[in-house]
């Protein structure tokens, strides 16, 4: 079998076999997810520090595909605290994506679930753990609790509605008890505050109408409509040209001084999360490799891929020939390695690297790296 | 707007004109003459004139005497002043045929429209909601079985079945035994007892294609990025299928919708031929094969009338629905 994978080829009947298995445990999970009127005991939950807004826990999301299943998310853990930024960082098919969908509970389903871990999400009296909420509770806690930013404003506003009304549905979708007139103004309000200036004439616009970072400030309006609790913003700028992301991300922190709302910024681009974050979560194939505060991870990159990205961005003032790009690539996330999951392409890799995937390391108390190479250096301290 | 529509006018008559030359040259180039035909009929007479004399004869007669270019160009005289001539066929004036076969095709092709529209598109919407579902493979079956299924076989099949076995609906014709006896509501019910299979026929030959075009439509609008915002904003699943998604879904179909305008008009020439039913599909078969130039004439120029109206209707359909765009 593992053979026929790495070859790239599959045998007809051993496809079958994979789906029947997938169908099989992918229909338990929509079971459980689309029950109705499921006990308020089975999804709440405490936080382990009432500070933080958002608590991830062992997060594993798993796609279960035709080919195999692809561990896109195995083991993650970190923390939001409230009313701080932080940034997601890691290279394209890292698992930042599908971490921010399954906060959401927006994955592609059937083939994508959660199958391990927690998400708690807390609304000052409840907390509430995502992975056990069903769907009907979901949608009461998206876009008024929790909202998204996507990456490609072009297509994530819908083409035939205008902009107003789209923004007035989240409003009257979760502020059940106002009026429409104020639903308007509060609209009209929103798109003043992302920086619109002809908010009057946009709330009657379609969104063809509308320039890339005009669609994006729709989105961020839409987004801070019901004051949620945390925004996750998924490469809100990726998709935009160099001044319209500056322009944004002077948004988004003007805005996060306004509002008491946590923001967690996935994005492959260093600058912006040096400029936004104030925790760092670095990830590599679905998992966290080293978090710290924003500073840390700057000033003192403990692991080899942190240092190595810290390497492959440019330095203003710095000439350089050619950039430095970390060797090798990413590991099938379908057929996984048991050790660590960058030995192959680390260039200070240990003895000690053959064996098992190493453990988190604390280096201070915000500060903590996945690498056998600080596992010794305590070893000798002790 | 105005503009755009009238500009589409105007180039619809340039359309128009060599349609109809096309059209024209093809039926006099038939190899069935309705003219050969009579004269040779006449000429077997005992006591008659001979073929050749009686050929030119009808053909001065019957204003075929000329070659095709100024035979088209006397067609297109007459028609532009609104003398459609007679059926040589039928032997009555050719809008009075048409008038007499087009409105009972019509009943038929719309009622089947409709059917189709409500059936195929909400079972496409579904199928696409519950994509590789037990329901979606019943669903795919059914429509495969549906395009694939002749029409002859189909419905030989239901009258073997409702006709002959269960003995509900007549085996054809339009009207029953009794009809004369009956009040114009009693042959109103009949007669639309006698469309109850033809329409049926109908509508399972041609749902499918709607139905599928439905599905892949939808499922690729659900794969969007603005349905994903849509939930992401917290509308339960009903919302965002029925309200984000079934707009976006419209727009191609707004098309077919558009184009099937003349369908309707045109009639089911092998449905009404199985059933006995004499609409405009059977009518203008028989004209065409016997080569009777003006009632044929007639009902291709007007089905290419209708096509160039439905696809204008389409164009103007497609700025209800869809606001990126706007015809300048």
């Amino acid at each position: 079998m593992a053979k026929n994978k790495e070859s790239g080829y599959m045998s007809a009947r051993e496809s079958r076999r994979i789906s029947r298995e997938n169908r099989k445990i992918t229909k338990e999970y929509e079971k459980r997810y689309k029950r109705k009127n499921v006990p308020e005991s089975e999804y709440l939950t405490t936080m382990r520090d009432p500070a933080n807004a958002l608590e991830i826990e062992g997060l594993r999301t798993y796609f279960f595909t035709d080919i195999g299943t692809s561990k896109a998310v195995d083991g993650v853990s970190f923390d939001v605290p409230r009313g701080k930024t932080v940034g997601v960082v890691g290279e394209s098919g890292c698992g930042k994506s599908v971490t921010s969908l399954s906060i959401m509970q927006l994955l592609q389903r059937p083939v994508g679930q959660i199958v391990d871990g927690s998400i708690r999400l807390n609304l000052g009296e409840k907390a509430y753990d995502i992975t056990k909420t069903p769907l009907d509770v979901m949608q009461k806690l998206r876009g008024n609790y929790m909202s998204m930013i996507f990456q490609e404003p072009m297509t994530s506003l819908n083409p035939v509605f205008r902009i107003g009304a789209q923004i007035d549905e989240v409003l009257q979708l979760h502020w059940t008890n106002h009026s429409d007139s104020e639903i308007r103004s509060r609209t009209v309000e929103l798109l003043q505050m992302v920086g619109i200036a002809n908010a009057e004439g946009v709330y009657k616009m379609y969104p063809h109408e509308l320039s890339g970072g005009m669609r994006q400030r729709a989105m961020i309006a839409m987004a801070l409509a019901c004051d949620p609790r945390i925004i996750i913003a998924d490469e809100p700028t990726t998709a935009l040209d160099v001044t319209i992301q500056a322009q944004i991300l002077d948004l988004l922190r003007s805005l996060k001084d306004q509002i008491n709302s946590s923001i967690m910024i996935i994005t492959h681009d260093l600058g912006v999360i040096a400029e936004m974050a104030d925790y760092v979560v670095v990830m590599y194939a679905g998992r966290v490799v080293e978090k710290g505060t924003a500073e840390e991870i700057f000033k003192e990159p403990a692991h080899p891929y942190t240092i190595g990205l810290m390497a492959s961005k440019p330095v203003v003032g710095k000439r350089v020939e050619k950039l430095y790009s970390i060797p090798g690539k990413v590991p099938n996330p379908i057929n996984m390695p048991d050790y660590c999951y960058f030995k192959d392409r680390c260039e200070s890799c240990v003895g000690r690297c053959a064996g098992g995937y190493p453990e988190e390391i604390r280096l201070s108390p915000t500060h903590s790296v996945s690498c056998y190479l600080y596992d010794v250096k305590e070893d000798e301290q002790a | 707007m105005r503009k755009y529509i009238l500009k589409r006018i105007l180039l619809s008559i340039v359309i128009l004109f060599f349609v109809a030359f096309i059209i024209y040259a093809l039926m006099r180039a038939l190899p069935t003459s309705y003219i050969e035909t009579m004269a040779r009929q006449k000429s077997m007479q005992p006591g008659s004139k001979s073929f050749e004399e009686w050929m030119a004869q009808l053909a001065a007669s019957y204003n075929m005497d000329k070659g095709i270019i100024p035979g088209f160009f006397g067609w297109l005289g007459s028609m532009l002043r609104g003398e459609f001539g007679d059926s040589w066929r039928w032997t009555v004036p050719v809008v009075k045929k048409f008038h007499d076969t087009v409105w009972l095709s019509f009943a038929m092709g719309s009622v089947s429209f409709l059917i189709e529209l409500l059936v195929a598109i909400p079972l496409g919407i579904i199928a696409a909601t519950r994509q590789y579902s037990k329901t979606d493979y019943a669903i795919s079956i059914v429509a495969l079985a549906g395009i694939s299924l002749p029409t002859f076989f189909f419905a030989s099949l239901m009258k073997l079945v409702f006709a002959v076995k269960l003995g509900w609906f007549d085996l054809y014709g339009l009207v029953g035994r009794n009809y004369n006896q009956l009040s114009s509501w009693g042959q109103f019910l009949d007669k639309a007892e006698h469309l109850v299979m033809p329409i049926i026929v109908l509508v399972v030959v041609s749902m499918g294609a709607l139905m599928r075009y439905t599905r892949t439509n939808m499922l690729e609008v659900l794969n969007s990025d603005y349905i994903r915002t849509a939930r992401a904003k917290g509308l339960s699943e009903r919302k965002v299928i029925y309200h984000h998604a079934f707009r976006n879904t419209l727009i191609p179909i707004v098309t077919i919708v558009g184009a099937s305008l003349p369908g309707l008009f045109a009639g089911a020439l092998i449905t009404e031929q199985l059933f006995s039913i004499p609409g405009i599909g059977y009518a203008s078969y028989q004209s065409m094969v016997s080569g009777d130039i003006p009632f044929s004439m007639f009902y291709l120029m007007f089905m290419a009338v209708l096509t160039l109206l439905g696809n204008l209707l389409a164009d103007i359909l497609y700025v209800v629905v869809d606001p990126r765009v706007r015809i300048s």
